[in-house]
């Protein structure tokens, strides 16, 4: 046979196959796995090496043969170690984290409904979740626009020094709060590098829910830039190209393009934040100020109640931080999880 | 997944590029991270020194501040191995294997994260404490663990057990199980595996771990505020002398202690930096157990850590 016309037939035969497997997964049936048009396939054709088809049976053949002279360690299972690192987790984690909030939720369960009404009711309970919730959504929105200038600056611009304060932006996170409490109060004290600026504008910061606010936003103002950043970097520049070609300012391209692209990353961040805010004890502690009704948290309500020997009442305000902390865990992963639609690539 | 490295030279972009903007933005911001971050740590060193040097050095040999600063020392000796360990295993069983749970068990490691330290405090004392589960019977034992050494690392080990674990599954996911099914199909033990295998390539990750946990451990003032007792020279850990200081009206002590702290916290972020650098830190999973277990919410910058 001429060599052009092996080379042709052998090109049809191909070609017929490929069309094959095509009609044959059109029509619903179950392509075998490993058919491939250059491979021979189940459907009778004359040409080509006979290659049998790879089918889900003829592969747990194979398994169950390795197995057999190999033992179960090439079975699906491969690796060691399950029942040990396992093991190490489920007991670590029902002893150290589990054990505990249970026992405090137990605590707070063994009140009676009435009993516990009546303390998480109390006056001076609620005037507590007040100032925390209004402190820490006030900390939280200064953050939103000074960690979204911060995220945009780091990330758009390149100017000296830009490196340290990226690396800054973690300090309030390496800083342990105690210090950061002390520091903090040192500062906006009257007599404070700030606090001599302030009060001379009538504004008293230490020892007022504005004092409160200065420490939850310090300590939570990582959260916002370090998810909007990652957002912010992967952002497609042709969207925003396209939208100046149409003739949109550069506040229209901000607003309509870039500010929906980032809403899911800047909530989840606001919502770690507000978190964050609602759980800090020992930054606020030294500039609070601590009056009940006034600047009391709820955090340090639950202290002051352990510190009375008052342990009831301790566990039903520690349960309902407890539940916010786990209502809040639950919106965030719900928005974090929106918020990846965005950040998946490709 | 993006299988390509991302792209270093990206085109600039486009919008907020005015002189004006771009510079006034860059001045209010820097502005701003110098009041509210760089101010703080600032004041902590010009405070500690504000009597002097000598006042300085006799604030931190103190015998109660020595002894603070060695119950943390020792608190972070204990507390951190344990959660590396912990990390390690936790990473190790949830990224090699499937097994039913496992996205639950992600969320219950990283409960810790998203609790009060006060709550967690709390929850400890009625677990150990006299009223609590186990209240009679370390009594009738005479085992103290409250207000003592084995509280404060048991509320340190509840508010970093995350720290490790998170670092690392993520990345491991990422690295996926190829290496170690080739190791051990050659024959490698378990051990083998994990040391020669797994370990060169996430060693960086759990060095940054180990530092976030131990920087966390040695700075933890809610949870251990309340199982230590408060004890001065006894059970006072670095965190907790400092508040006793400030409220003794001993402030230039109390920053002289907290400067220790201060100087932890540069370092700590110096080390995050530096590791960041060799590629630790960089693979996130962005939710805490949204469908993110899967490969494509994953994403390495490093291309040597980049699955084929």
């Amino acid at each position: 046979m001429p060599k052009a016309a092996i080379s042709t037939n052998f090109t049809a035969a191909v070609d017929r196959r490929r069309n094959l497997w095509k009609t044959e997964a059109a029509a619903g049936h179950d392509v075998p796995r490993g058919f491939h048009p250059f491979a021979a396939s189940p459907l009778t054709i004359d040409e080509g090496p006979a290659l049998r088809p790879v089918t889900d049976r003829r592969m747990a053949l194979a398994r169950r043969a390795i197995q057999e002279i190999r033992g179960p360690a090439l079975a699906r299972r491969i690796l060691p170690g399950l029942p040990l690192t396992l093991g190490i987790t489920l007991v670590y984690v029902a002893v150290i984290v589990l054990l505990p909030l249970g026992a405090l939720i137990f605590k707070a369960a063994s009140l009676g409904p009435a009993d516990y009404w009546t303390i998480v009711s109390s006056d001076r309970a609620v005037a507590s979740y007040r100032v925390t919730m209004l402190c820490a959504a006030a900390a939280t929105a200064f953050n939103l626009v000074f960690g979204m200038a911060l995220a945009w600056v780091i990330v758009r611009y390149r100017f000296p020094g830009r490196r340290i304060v990226d690396a800054l932006v973690d300090l309030p996170f390496a800083l342990p709060t105690a210090v950061a409490g002390i520091a903090l109060t040192t500062l906006f004290a009257s007599n404070g590098w700030f606090g001599g600026a302030l009060s001379a504008l009538g504004l008293k910061v230490a020892y007022t829910p504005l004092g409160i606010i200065v420490a939850m936003a310090f300590t939570s103002l990582p959260f916002i830039v370090r998810t909007v950043q990652p957002v912010l970097e992967e952002l497609d520049g042709a969207l925003e190209e396209a939208a100046q070609t149409l003739g949109a300012s550069d506040g229209e391209i901000f607003r309509k393009v870039l500010l929906p692209q980032l809403f899911p990353a800047l909530l989840a961040g606001l919502s770690l934040s507000f978190a964050r805010s609602l759980g800090e004890f020992g930054a606020i502690i030294f500039i609070a100020g601590n009056q009940p009704y006034e600047t009391e948290i709820t955090a340090l309500l639950a202290f002051i109640r352990l510190e009375e020997y008052d342990y009831p009442a301790s566990a039903a305000i520690a349960s309902v931080m407890l539940m916010a902390a786990f209502l809040m865990l639950a919106i965030t992963n719900i928005l974090q999880t929106r918020a990846l639609r965005y950040t998946v690539k490709g | 997944m993006a299988t390509a490295p991302k792209p270093r030279n990206r085109r600039p972009p486009r919008i907020g590029e005015k002189p004006i903007f771009r510079n006034g933005l860059i001045a209010i911001v820097l502005v701003l991270v110098l009041l509210v971050i760089v101010a703080p740590l600032a004041i902590i060193g010009v405070q500690a020194f504000s009597k002097g040097a000598a006042f300085f050095a006799k604030s931190i040999t103190d015998r109660d501040t020595a002894h603070a600063i060695w119950m943390t020392a020792l608190t972070a000796l204990i507390a951190v191995p344990i959660n590396t360990v912990f990390g390690v295993a936790a990473a190790w069983a949830i990224t090699k294997f499937d097994f039913p749970g496992r996205r639950l068990l992600l969320v219950v490691i990283e409960i810790p994260f998203s609790v009060s330290p006060i709550v967690a405090g709390v929850a400890y004392l009625f677990v150990y404490g006299l009223q609590g589960l186990f209240g009679d019977a370390l009594q009738s034992a005479d085992m103290k663990i409250l207000f003592a050494l084995p509280g404060i690392v048991l509320a340190s080990l509840f508010v970093t057990a995350p720290f490790v674990a998170r670092e690392l599954i993520p990345l491991m996911q990422a690295q996926g199980r190829d290496l170690e099914e080739a190791a051990t199909s050659l024959g490698a033990s378990g051990w083998r595996t994990f040391f020669s295998v797994t370990l060169p390539n996430i060693k960086w990750a759990l060095l940054y771990g180990v530092i976030l946990c131990n920087a966390r451990v040695m700075g933890e003032f809610g949870a251990v505020s309340v199982v230590s007792g408060n004890i001065r020279g006894q059970t006072n850990t670095l965190p907790l002398h400092i508040e006793l200081l400030y409220h003794d009206y001993n402030a230039v002590g109390a920053f002289a202690a907290a400067s220790i702290l201060a100087s932890l916290a540069i370092v700590t972020l110096i080390a995050k930096v530096a590791l960041e650098r060799r590629g630790a830190g960089r693979v996130r999973r962005p939710a805490l157990a949204g469908p993110g277990l899967a490969g494509p919410t994953l994403e390495t910058t490093e291309p040597g850590m980049s699955k084929p």
